[in-house]
């Protein structure tokens, strides 16, 4: 093949992509951009100002929703790790063969339903007339109903559940590329369970750590379903707060500097991320 | 003479299969001691029992006269090294020596010390701050080797760490590891399937077939006296052949192979009349070309094909369809010529053929 048909294959091939990236994402955001930097100052009347940030900072209820959503975020990410990293050590290192796939293959299988669906099943399950509330009762453990849902907990809880596919997978795939005999050498040269896992296992699965962290802060911090339908108005997420000021409120200019202040404070954390773990986005997101 | 390791009837059962079936044997200290077998033959599973990752179906291991049947693979005064070598990626070269002296708290200062130390040893005194892909594979070697010698192990185990070097690489290491088994004074258990490795570094080896030893010796002692048919095929090349007992007197027993070759051999006492014999014969102990009227065997044979590998360089030869014969050929410039039918004399000593019974 020639380079004229090369080039031509590689413009085909890469056309898709470049309209869904222009279409949909440049594009948007540059009318986003310039649709929060304007301020309405009489009807029908607009003017290039700041003003939408500054109202963000002066504030404190939206930068407080912001700062907690994303803690929230990171510590969903840090307790997802925690959960996700004994499943995934179990179903790459201790599994073989069959049993191995049917239980990487349970990891996925809540993922075929929607995630709507999903969280409906929990309010099933926790709120006051629920399951768990009833089952409770009837077992005499306590004396009225009590309401699960709409407590961080609860959110955290879904968030976690919504995000452990996320983790387990890039997990599971970095732990299956760690040798076995690396581990035994470990133990041979007289390291304990502790210092393998330390200066062996974690070392080697960094990558899967941290793309599986940088896809669930990202998820986490972006959800929208979740940390409402399970957190009401109690919840408190940022995403919500897009949402009001864009559909309830109409104040669009508003709502557009908040996407970008979302989009600033976790383009940071993911970067401050990376900057601390010493990886690179190359070496871990496009790894797995 | 004191043991550094000694293992006393060792079994290991993997469901239904025998893996080690009573394995006993003593190792002197400071020694190179081989275990030689064909892949499956359970040499690996042994090697394992004895650093800790298998616990034995019964018997016991002994090291430096203590059982150590209790004692976790990290509390072991042994030291493996792994086929594949194991290095860790993440580290440095010198991290990766000293990863053993950390694990036993030592001193910061000492370690850096006995790294470097090591790291002079072995050869690579610069080497300290590469990445383990930096290195060569001799020098991945020697690290491995490092690695675990820093702990002064009463035993260094070697699970085949040869198998993955190229041919050239893998004779030189054949001399290097020799060399580092004398300096370092320690008992070396080295497991192959080559028999050349096993054959030029060891002080004794141990043919191991289906989970059991079938003899142990030096080198010299297998291949010259293998007791088993087994070993007289695994060690060496050898010419087989099935033959009948047909002619005995007290000297010379006379065997014929299936296709009618007439063989002498000394007579033994197990020997009878009618029985059926496996007889081995090596290449390299048949004389080529001249008529030699003392020999006790003696035919001529024309040469079927050439099979040229330089020093080990041999000819097939075949008596009148009867049997093939395989015969070294001396790199003396005399046979350098030979080609297929050319018409030649062979000859052997009697007693230079080992001849086993059916059921020994």
């Amino acid at each position: 093949m020639n380079s004229s048909q090369t080039r031509l294959t590689l413009i085909l091939l890469l056309s898709p992509f470049l309209l869904w990236l222009g279409l949909l994402v440049i594009i948007p955001h540059i009318d986003m951009f310039f649709l929060s930097i304007r301020e309405k100052v009489a009807p029908r009347t607009y003017e290039t100002s700041l003003a939408n940030y500054a109202e963000f900072f002066t504030e404190p209820f939206y930068w407080n929703t912001l700062a907690r959503t994303a803690f929230m975020s990171i510590l969903a990410t840090v307790l997802t790790l925690i959960i996700a990293f004994p499943v995934a050590y179990y179903i790459a290192k201790m599994l073989r063969g069959k049993t191995k796939s049917i239980l990487f293959l349970l990891c996925l299988l809540p993922f075929w339903v929607s995630e709507l669906v999903r969280t409906f099943g929990w309010m099933i399950l926790l709120r006051e007339t629920g399951v768990i509330s009833s089952s409770l009762q009837w077992l005499g453990l306590i004396d009225g109903p009590i309401e699960f849902l709409y407590n961080d907990v609860t959110v955290m809880m879904g968030l976690i559940y919504t995000s452990m596919l996320f983790m387990v997978v890039p997990l599971v795939s970095t732990l299956d590329s760690l040798d076995d005999s690396l581990i035994e050498a470990g133990y041979d040269l007289g390291g304990s369970k502790l210092s393998i896992l330390k200066e062996i296992v974690i070392p080697h699965s960094m990558p899967g750590i941290i793309s599986g962290c940088i896809v669930v802060f990202m998820l986490t911090l972006g959800n929208y379903l979740t940390p409402i339908l399970l957190g009401g108005k109690s919840s408190m997420w940022f995403t919500g707060q897009i949402y009001t000021q864009f559909i309830t409120r109409f104040n669009w200019e508003l709502g557009a500097a908040f996407c970008f202040l979302l989009l600033i404070v976790s383009s940071t954390i993911v970067w401050l991320g990376l900057k601390l773990s010493g990886q690179t986005l190359a070496s871990t997101v496009a790894k797995s | 003479m004191s043991c550094d390791l000694e293992c006393q009837h060792l079994v290991k059962q993997f469901d239904k299969f025998t893996a080690v079936d009573d394995v006993s044997f003593s190792i002197p200290k400071g020694s190179f001691f081989s275990i030689l077998g064909p892949s499956g033959c359970g040499k690996t599973t042994l090697l394992r029992m004895i650093a800790g990752f298998y616990e034995p179906t019964s018997g016991d291991i002994k090291i430096k006269g203590k059982s150590v049947l209790s004692t976790p693979p990290n509390k072991r005064p042994v030291n493996l090294v792994f086929q594949h070598l194991a290095l860790f990626p993440m580290m440095s070269v010198a991290e990766n020596i000293a990863y053993g002296l950390r694990r036993r708290k030592v001193a910061k200062a000492e370690i850096d010390q006995r790294v470097k130390d090591s790291l002079e040893r072995i050869g690579l005194p610069d080497a300290g701050s590469k990445r383990i892909d930096q290195l060569s594979g001799g020098q991945k070697q020697r690290i491995a080797i490092a690695r675990c010698m820093i702990l002064n192990p009463s035993v260094l185990l070697l699970d085949e760490p040869l198998g993955a070097l190229d041919l050239k690489l893998r004779e030189h290491m054949k001399v290097e590891l020799k060399q580092l088994q004398s300096q370092f004074d320690t008992t070396f258990v080295y497991i192959t399937h080559d028999q050349s490795e096993a054959l030029v570094m060891s002080d004794q080896v141990a043919v191991m077939n289906h989970g059991r030893f079938e003899q142990v010796g030096t080198p010299q002692e297998l291949y010259y006296e293998p007791q088993t048919p087994f070993v007289a095929d695994f060690v060496g090349e050898s010419n087989h052949w099935e033959a009948t007992v047909s002619v005995q007197d007290s000297q010379r027993t006379t065997l014929t192979t299936t296709s009618g070759l007439s063989i002498q051999t000394q007579t033994t006492s197990n020997l009878e009349i009618g029985q059926t014999v496996n007889i081995y014969l090596r290449p390299e102990s048949i004389t080529l070309g001249q008529e030699q009227t003392t020999a006790d065997n003696q035919l001529q044979a024309s040469v079927k094909s050439v099979l040229f590998d330089g020093a080990k360089s041999r000819a097939i030869m075949t008596n009148n369809d009867a049997e093939e014969i395989i015969v070294s050929l001396p790199q003396t410039g005399e046979f350098s010529d030979l080609k297929a039918g050319d018409k030649l004399s062979l000859s052997w000593r009697a007693d230079i053929a080992k001849v086993f019974t059916n059921q020994a």
